[in-house]
């Protein structure tokens, strides 16, 4: 713990470090955090860092985000740290992986696409073509999808 | 699987194999010999947007090798009355053996196989891929060309919609051909699709100019600018017409260049072309025939014969 603390100690939670700098309000919305019902939340933002200029950090109390919801993180920070914070101290450190597939997660932003019908049941469906650069495409009607609009789809 | 979505289904090798086995049943395709492979099989004909020749082929094919078809025309089936299309493939998964699905909305093909057991085979998803009509047109330009090797090939017309050159092009790159796209800068193809294409290696060109190529093609593919697809009709009206191929401008073409088109035809290629030994459209529909037998084979895991006897 070098670095000086913005935000006070978190005695339960998630801290969300190195997320893009001005990207942790798109990580709440990602994360379905941003309905001003859920836990207390810290933010920060573009405060230096040495790995990347600036970034954003998150801390959110009391609650262990899972692994579906790291998966939805690496689509806006892909290189973002994740301590799971327990009696004050870091107790595991969680690494965020975009897998092959997005299974639910987003959906195909293509007006033409088979999974546009809402009564349709099967999963959303969205292949990661590359990781860096983020390239994504719909499994069904093979359209990229815009990462800049993507936050808009999220499922 | 069996299922044929993309091209991206099929390797070259199985590609090869596919079109041998079209050659094979050429006499069963012309109703010379019957040979009932697929008897007792059952072809679900699932079109959900218009089609002349890829429904009849498709029922030509499975009739010709002893198999039966069921046809649903979604104007007054319950589609219209709002099934969704994984409760129709429930249903089709009980009636057929195999079904091949054209429908307006892309990735419609994917999602049906997605949905059922029985194989799939695409038969055109919205601007999506038309994979059975690529090994078609792969038929016929091997049959002409001997080989799919290495070849200059020009497309013309509507590439932003017409799904036909999306997949064609895909195919046509992995064996080496050097591709040239001649559309309306609107009618573009779609540039995840060009992208796709150069990273495969595929020597490509876009240009909205017909005429220079000519004369060094191998293959002139020529496409009909879809109305249908156009969200209104001043788009239309703006690009409708702009290539006309003619027989005046073949003068210069290599002999054993081909002219083909998917159909229907409006006045982007003329009748005067018909009498010329280029033509290769109306042999092309009917390539679909023996083309579309060997797929149905394939995917229904049925060995074709070597040799057909007639
Ligand atoms: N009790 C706590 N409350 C809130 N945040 C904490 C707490 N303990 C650690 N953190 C934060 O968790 C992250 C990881 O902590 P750690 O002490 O491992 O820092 P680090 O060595 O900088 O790790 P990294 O290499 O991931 O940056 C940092 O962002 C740190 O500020
Ligand atoms: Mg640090
Ligand atoms: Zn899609």
């Amino acid at each position: 713990m070098s670095e000086m603390r913005r935000v006070t100690a978190i005695c339960n939670g998630t801290a969300i470090d190195h997320i893009p700098s001005g990207h942790a309000l798109q990580v709440l919305k990602m994360l379905r955090l941003d309905t001003g019902r859920s836990n207390p939340i810290s933010m920060v933002m573009n405060v230096p860092s040495g790995k990347m200029g600036r970034k954003d950090v998150l801390k959110i109390e009391d609650r262990e985000l899972n692994q579906e919801e790291l998966d939805r993180l690496a689509l806006i920070a892909p290189k973002a740290s994740v301590a799971i914070i327990r009696n004050y101290h870091v107790a595991e450190k969680r690494n965020i992986e975009l897998g092959s597939e997005l299974i639910n997660i987003v959906r195909c932003s293509f007006s033409n696409c088979i999974t546009q019908n809402s009564r349709e049941p099967l999963p959303h469906k969205i292949k990661i073509i590359s990781a860096d650069p983020l390239v994504l495409r719909c499994s069904y009607c093979g359209k990229n999808q815009d990462i800049d609009q993507i936050v808009d789809f999220i499922i | 699987m069996g299922d044929l979505i993309t091209m991206d289904d099929l390797t070259n090798e199985e590609i090869l194999e596919v079109l041998d086995n079209a050659r094979s049943l050429l006499p069963v395709a012309k109703g010379e010999v019957y040979l009932p492979l697929l008897q007792g099989k059952v072809l679900g004909n699932l079109f959900f947007e218009n089609s002349t020749r890829t429904r009849m082929s498709f029922e030509t094919a499975m009739k010709r090798l002893g198999g039966e078809v069921l046809n649903l025309s979604s104007i007054g089936s319950s589609v219209a009355k709002g099934e969704t299309l994984y409760d129709t493939m429930q249903m089709v998964d009980g009636y057929a053996d195999i079904a091949v699905i054209r429908h307006p909305n892309q990735g419609a093909a994917q999602y049906s196989a997605d949905a059922v057991e029985i194989p799939i085979l695409n038969g055109g998803d919205g601007a999506g891929n038309h994979p059975t009509q690529t090994m078609l047109d792969l038929f016929t330009i091997r049959e002409a060309h001997g080989s799919l090797e290495g070849l200059n090939v020009m497309m013309v017309g509507d590439l932003r919609y017409g799904r036909t050159t999306h997949s064609l092009s895909h195919a046509l790159v992995r064996f080496g051909a050097k591709i040239t796209l001649v559309s309306p800068e609107s009618l573009r193809m779609p540039d995840e699709i060009v992208s796709d294409l150069k990273s495969h290696g595929g020597d490509v060109k876009e240009t909205d100019e017909m005429s220079s190529s000519i004369d060094s093609a191998d293959v002139i593919y020529m496409t009909r600018i879809q109305k249908e697809r156009f969200p209104d009709e001043d788009e239309y009206v703006k690009v409708a017409g702009v290539y006309k191929l003619t027989e005046d401008d073949l003068s210069g073409a290599k002999a054993g260049m081909i002219v083909m088109h998917p159909l229907p035809r409006v006045n982007e290629l003329h009748a005067s072309v018909d009498t010329t030994k280029h033509a290769r459209y109306f042999q092309q529909a009917f390539n679909g025939v023996p083309t579309r037998m060997a797929l149905l084979c394939r995917s229904l895991g049925v060995e074709i014969p070597k040799k057909v006897n007639k």
